[in-house]
């Protein structure tokens, strides 16, 4: 079966790119364009590995990770953040709100589906 | 889609991003400190990175990345976004805009500007800031936590138990048969935290043994009863002897994401570590469970309850939770599978709704659209002039249809013209940009205002609109505003202010462009007007027929040609632009307080609202927005002037009358006015002109086919329509036929149109 990803990411750019790796990839991939979005879609498309940006408009992916961390049915979905540069500071606050892992932009294809394939069975 | 769709997309949102960044700076200088302004101008130039990295666009991405590290200081509030700081931010977000056309275009930067504001923002970022740069703390932080938490390994010994080997045929065997190197001891014991994080041990293990041939050992010994025992919490440790041609940090590497959360120590190992020394319980820990996810009871097939509870543990906590979630999840969906599919289905809507989701269409899709509309605005028209035709009476069920079938198409048309209809926000934000540089150049401190910023308009007259308004607002800068100095000395605020405004009036948009500057030099332009040819020296002139010279065809008032506005370009080209436009330009000046220019342009280019008249046995539409009033003249109110000029008597004011019969050469003597009606029309001086039609037959709404696509310009003729009745008639261009009136025959400006 299919895996599902659902992503998270407020600029159209990288959601294409996300769309075309995944689905290249063999993933099933639910997208969203921010955080309230994200957890809006995430009810009802119960997805096996989330990926979510943390810059975004109305609630950013630290709020995300939190409102994932808080749902009974899918906290434990592992989350993997985008960060831009391997910032310890953001890395840092997104473990604390949750984050099972990140992805260090620019964006790299081989590199996403590695983190993916690191945090699911 | 490939990556150069995607690129394309990249460059659109770039576009966006820009402008959310400049009018976000923009409102940050007019003294907007909301955090989410702040936080929307970060975030632009973020995006702005973030894909230019993706595409390996390196000279975007690295003044980006220095231009993001700026905006990071005033987010945190350690850079207050003083007038200066914006300045430098205004003028980055200029050079980030050439980087992306650079970019998108392939053409060139200058570099030794892109290189300055680097410079600008690097010192913004660390030296006039009083607080440390935000870098600061990124290698404390990164430093401290592995060391800090790393605890010896649990003996192994206490409970006597044996070890276990264990070998991962499944994976990877086939690459590195005898393995090399050194052997690793590594002791991993996760915490609760791990796996709320939604991390898994089994999978790090899986992963520890992609690098290498690893046995481990399971240490059980915290688990407590099964009574006691919380699912979710973290019981085991495994002590790994890996051996590997990896280094130490390949090996850490694989906690990456965990380090935070376990203890995890990794030591070379000193001896061959045997199997005895290691004295563990046999768990059968089968990491293939992990291939086939729902298969947890394989793994405890046949062994005690100690086992099982063991198993389960091992199995572990997030993924028994994740299964558990999922398998409760299945059967919901199978009972309610319609219902949860229609709630997922509302929340969709919902979301859509909340977001305000827009669809990105070709151009050339909504043109067709419109075209097709048209034709049947036409075709509508004819029908019911042929129904009328044969149908006296008027009461038929044919007419009430026909009447809602009108209404239709009325609002078909409106709503296929609101598609093309956009805010004219883009092309105001421009106009910024120019004003920042041109007053750059010239010396000057000039704020530029806009209001009026969502009004929508068609997106060719927004299109059209960006190269005259560009011409005004350097001519605005560069001749309009006085110099700080003067203005001091005027007793004006030393900053110049201009105004860019937009707004609907009467179904048609208004844009005005007010500057605070000295107004026009009367004198001056009469006198360049005289030197010009352009009036005879003793013309006796108002102040607003003076004012309205500058727009006069080789006009120019600068006395040295400078590099801004004297192009070579003078005010009668923006005014022909806006009149290829269909639109109107008009000036106002008070000596001292400034100038004004209004333009008043059709909302679009597609439709006009027309008075549909007969003119020798002609059919004419008079654009409705151009009509003041009409009138039946009487006799009494007409009086003769000159050879063959006439005027009328409207309301104790004359009027010139203008026979349109006569100016489009339709007929060779003049009209009788008393006769026809006069249409009192404004033109684009100011005054008012009466024109002269047969008849009125009506007001209608038309389609305006363009006559120069479809045959060549006709002067007095702005664009032709089809009629109801299928027959084609010439919409008249008011403007040219009363500048003809006045003398400037039509005949001219024809020859003029002929040579371009």
């Amino acid at each position: 079966m299919k895996k599902k990803v659902l992503t998270v990411d407020d600029s159209r750019t990288i959601r294409n790119m996300l769309l075309v790796t995944l689905n290249n990839a063999g993933f099933e991939t639910i997208q969203a364009e921010d955080g309230v979005e994200g957890l809006e879609v995430l009810e009802g498309c119960n997805p096996d590995v989330i990926v979510t940006d943390i810059n975004m408009p109305r609630l950013d992916g630290f709020g995300f990770i939190e409102g994932v961390r808080r749902n009974e049915k899918y906290r434990a979905v592992p989350i993997l953040v985008l960060t831009t540069e391997s910032d310890a500071e953001k890395k840092n606050r997104a473990r604390q709100a949750g984050a099972t892992g990140w992805i260090v932009k620019p964006f790299d294809p081989a590199k996403l589906i590695d983190a993916i394939e690191r945090v699911t069975a | 889609m490939d990556m150069n769709e995607i690129k394309e997309i990249f460059f659109q949102e770039c576009e966006e991003q820009l402008a959310e960044l400049e009018s976000g700076l923009l409102k940050l200088n007019d003294g907007d400190r909301d955090p989410e302004t702040v936080n929307a101008v970060f975030r632009a130039v973020h995006s702005i990175k973030g894909g230019a990295g993706a595409f390996g666009l390196d000279d975007l991405v690295a003044f980006a990345h220095v231009f993001e590290t700026t905006l990071d200081c005033v987010r945190s509030n350690k850079l207050e976004p003083t007038q200066d700081v914006l300045k430098v931010m205004l003028k980055s977000a200029d050079v980030l805009a050439d980087l992306v056309a650079a970019s998108r275009d392939g053409g060139s930067v200058d570099g030794s500007r892109t290189r300055g504001l680097v410079k600008e923002l690097e010192a913004l970022a660390h030296g006039e800031v009083p607080a440390p740069s935000h870098e600061a703390p990124k290698p404390a932080a990164k430093a401290a936590p592995v060391a800090a938490k790393v605890e010896p390994p649990k003996p192994t010994d206490e409970s006597g138990f044996q070890p276990v080997p264990f070998t991962f045929d499944d994976f990877g065997s086939d690459e590195e048969p005898p393995i090399e190197g050194s052997t690793y001891e590594i002791s991993f014991k996760p915490r609760r935290e791990l796996y709320s994080k939604g991390n898994e041990a089994a999978l790090l293990l899986r992963d520890l043994s992609r690098i290498g041939e690893m046995s481990i050992n399971c240490d059980t010994g915290s688990l407590p009863a099964l009574d006691k025992l919380d699912p979710e919490d973290s019981y085991f440790g495994w002590t790994i002897s890996l051996k590997t041609t990896k280094s130490e940090d390949d090996i850490r590497s694989v906690f990456e994401f965990a380090e935070w959360d376990c203890d995890l120590e990794v030591k070379l190992s000193e001896a061959e570590t045997s199997d005895e020394e290691l004295p563990m319980v046999p768990v059968p820990f089968d990491l293939s469970a992990l291939d086939d996810a729902p298969v947890m009871e394989d793994a405890m097939d046949d062994t005690t309850a100690q086992d099982a509870a063991a198993a389960v543990a091992a199995a572990e906590t997030a993924s028994s939770v994740a299964q558990a979630a999922g398998a409760a999840a299945r059967a919901a969906k199978k009972d309610t599978a319609a219902a949860a599919a229609a709630a997922a289905q509302n929340n969709a809507a919902a979301a859509a709704a909340a977001a305000g989701q827009t669809i990105r269409v070709d151009l050339d899709r909504v043109d067709r659209l419109i075209n097709l509309v048209g034709e049947l605005v036409i075709n509508q028209a004819m029908l019911s002039q042929s129904v009328i035709e044969n149908d006296a009476t008027g009461t038929s069920a044919v007419n009430m249809g026909l009447d809602e079938l009108q209404q239709l198409t009325r609002e078909i048309q409106d709503s296929v013209m609101a598609i093309r209809a956009q805010p004219v926000k883009p092309v105001f934000q421009r106009m910024s940009r120019i004003v920042r540089e041109v007053a750059d150049m010239v010396g000057k401190s000039i704020r530029l205002v806009t209001e009026g910023e969502n009004t929508e308009v068609d997106k060719t007259v927004i299109d059209k609109l960006a190269e005259p308004l560009t011409h005004m607002i350097r001519n605005a800068v560069d001749h309009g505003i006085e110099t700080p100095e003067k203005r001091e000395a005027a007793g004006k605020d030393p900053e110049g202010t201009i105004k860019l405004t937009a707004k609907h009036r009467s179904g048609r948009i208004l844009i005005e462009l007010a500057d605070d500057g000295a107004g026009i030099n009367r004198e001056r332009v009469k006198q360049k007007a005289i030197d010009n040819d352009l009036i005879a020296v003793d013309a006796n002139l108002s102040d607003e027929e003076i004012d309205n010279l500058i727009f006069a065809p080789g006009f120019s008032t600068a006395d040295k040609i400078s590099d801004i506005s004297g192009r070579g370009v003078g005010m009668d080209v923006v005014k022909r632009s806006i009149q290829a436009l269909g639109g109107r330009i008009n000036i106002s000046s008070r000596p001292g307080l400034g100038s004004t220019f209004t333009m008043s342009l059709p909302l679009t280019l597609a439709v006009l609202d027309g008075m549909v008249v007969t003119v020798a046995g002609q059919t004419l539409v008079v654009p409705l927005t151009a009509i003041v009033e009409t009138l039946q003249p009487e006799a009494s109110a007409i009086h003769s002037f000159g050879a063959n000029q006439r005027l009328i008597s409207i309301r104790n004011s004359f009027c010139p009358l203008v026979d349109v019969g006569r100016i489009l050469n339709f007929r060779s003597t003049q009209a009788n006015p008393v006769e026809g009606v006069a249409l009192l029309v404004e033109s684009e001086g100011g005054g008012q002109r009466a024109l002269m039609v047969d008849a009125i037959q009506g007001q209608r709404q038309v389609v305006i086919k363009s006559l120069e696509a479809n045959y060549t310009h006709v002067p007095g003729i702005a664009a032709a329509t089809i009629l109801g009745d299928g027959r084609v008639a010439l919409i008249l261009d008011v403007d040219a036929v009363v500048s003809a009136s006045r003398g400037q025959s039509l005949r001219a400006e024809m020859s003029l149109a002929a040579t371009g």
